[in-house]
Parts: C-alpha cells; structure tokens; sequence
C-alpha cells in the first residue's frame, strides 16, 4: 500500500505548507491541496459521498470565502510581523510535545481486531437511506443554522452610516 | 459480499490515529505560531478537518455509517462557522486597519 504512504507524506507536507509560508495567497493554496488530499484519504477508506462533500464545501465554497476575504483586504501594506523566535519555539515545542503524548497514549490501545463486516458504508444510496430516515431532524435543523449563519455574516459585515470605506 | 478496499485490509487503524494526531498538532502550532488572524483560522480548518478523516477512518474500518452523518454534520456547522467567522474578520480589519492578532489586546487588563 505504498500509495497510502505517499498519499500521507503529501497531506502532511503541504500542511505544514500552510503555517510555514509567508504568503497567506500560498497558504490558502497549500490548504486546498491538503484538503484534496484529505479527499484521496476518503476514496481510498471508500467514502466517496464525503470524498464529494469534502471537495465542493471545503475546497469549493470555504476556500473561495478565504481567498475572497484575503483579496479584499490590502495585506501588503501593514502585514503582521511575526512572533518572536522565542514564542515560535514554544509554540512548536507545545505542538510537539502533544503529539508525542497523543501517540504514546494511542500506542496502549489495541485496535487490530476491528475489521468491517461490507465495504458499502460510504456510499450514497446508503448514507442517503440513514441521512433521511434517522437523521431527518438535525438535516433539517442545519437549514435553520445556516439561516441565522447567512444573517450573521450580513449583519456583521453591514457598513453603518458614516463609517470609513476600505 | 462486496469487495474491502485495500487500505482497510492492510493499514491498521492505528496508523490513522497518528496520521490525525499529527495533522491535529500542526494544526494547533499553526494556531501558536502565526499572528496573521486567517493563518490562524486556516489552522483551525486543518483541525478540524484531521477530525473528520479519524472519524471517516473509525466508521469505515466499524462499517458503521452514523460517522459519516456525523462528519457530514460537522461540514455543515464548519461552513457556518467560516461564514460568521470570516464577517468577524473583515470588521476587525475594517476598524483597526491590520489583521494582526497581537495588537488585539483591548480585553486584556
């Protein structure tokens, strides 16, 4: 299964993309490829349903917001310098350290015997069938979500009388 | 019967909880490391989406589709999030000029 191998390497070479390029451009860039290759992972634990979902809200419509916001603002000019090398350090030292506790712990727990009985969860017609029949409520309540989410991001981003432009 | 993907046979499922684990800590030094706020933002992104492959990886290797449904929910309420989330953003830079997470410090004393 070299192509798992590969395929991981990938996503974790162009995550860490994401926090050490300066660029926020190439950032946004670097986290649509993770995000693609995140969908690889999905086809290959056969969920293409997710594989879909992943690609056209997370690479489609998250990623074009991102890329939207950063184009509007004039970053160029007053651009964030970054932390301190002493916080930097810290940071990733912090970052380090859990992933080493999250590994050791895991390492303890016993997983092999977990193996699938069909390989025909991820599919549409499937998921479809318990989407809409055990999970009618909250499918419908993610429509009232994204309604006072919509009149949030508006009224947020409304300009008020007298304000500056950009 | 149909046919187990190749993957599901060979990798364990161990290697998915570290493959998670690592994509979650480079998430949270994103999230330490960088002062620009959709750096951090980003970052969060990436957390959350290292949360939903352990999820698609534990309810396909179970055969159980409720974390599928369940990382379906978790798409919806991030694009919620990232919509609300980013208007946050554009009026933090429209009335402080920078997106520079450290000179917010109004609530700290």
């Amino acid at each position: 299964m070299n192509f798992w191998y590969f395929l991981t390497a990938l996503t974790l070479l162009s995550a860490s993309m994401v926090i050490l390029s300066k660029n926020p451009i190439h950032s946004v860039l670097y986290l649509v490829f993770t995000f693609f290759c995140i969908s690889g992972h999905y086809v290959l634990l056969n969920a293409q349903f997710l594989m879909a979902v992943n690609i056209v809200v997370y690479a489609g419509a998250i990623m074009v917001l991102f890329l939207f916001v950063i184009m509007m603002m004039d970053l160029s000019k007053n651009s964030p310098d970054s932390k301190s090398t002493l916080t930097k350090l810290a940071g990733a030292i912090l970052g380090g350290t859990l992933l080493v506790i999250l590994i050791a712990a895991s390492r303890k727990v016993d997983l092999k015997d977990v193996k699938p009985i069909d390989a025909q969860t991820g599919m549409v017609e499937g998921l479809g069938q318990i989407l809409y029949r055990d999970y009618v409520l909250p499918f419908e309540l993610v429509s009232i979500l994204f309604f006072v989410a919509m009149v949030g991001a508006v009224m947020l981003g409304k300009r008020e009388a007298g304000e500056r432009n950009f | 019967m149909q046919q187990i993907p190749d993957v599901i046979r060979e990798i364990p499922l161990n290697y998915y909880v570290w493959f998670s684990a690592a994509l979650f800590c480079i998430g949270i030094i994103g999230v330490l490391t960088r002062r620009n706020a959709i750096i951090i933002f980003m970052s969060v992104e990436l957390m959350l989406n290292s949360v939903n492959l352990l999820l698609v990886a534990f309810s396909s290797y179970k055969a159980d589709p409720a974390g599928q449904i369940f990382v379906f929910f978790i798409m919806a309420v991030a694009a919620a999030e990232v919509a609300v989330g980013l208007a946050i953003i554009v009026m933090i830079y429209r009335n402080i000029q920078t997106i520079d997470v450290g000179l917010l410090n109004k609530l700290k004393w």
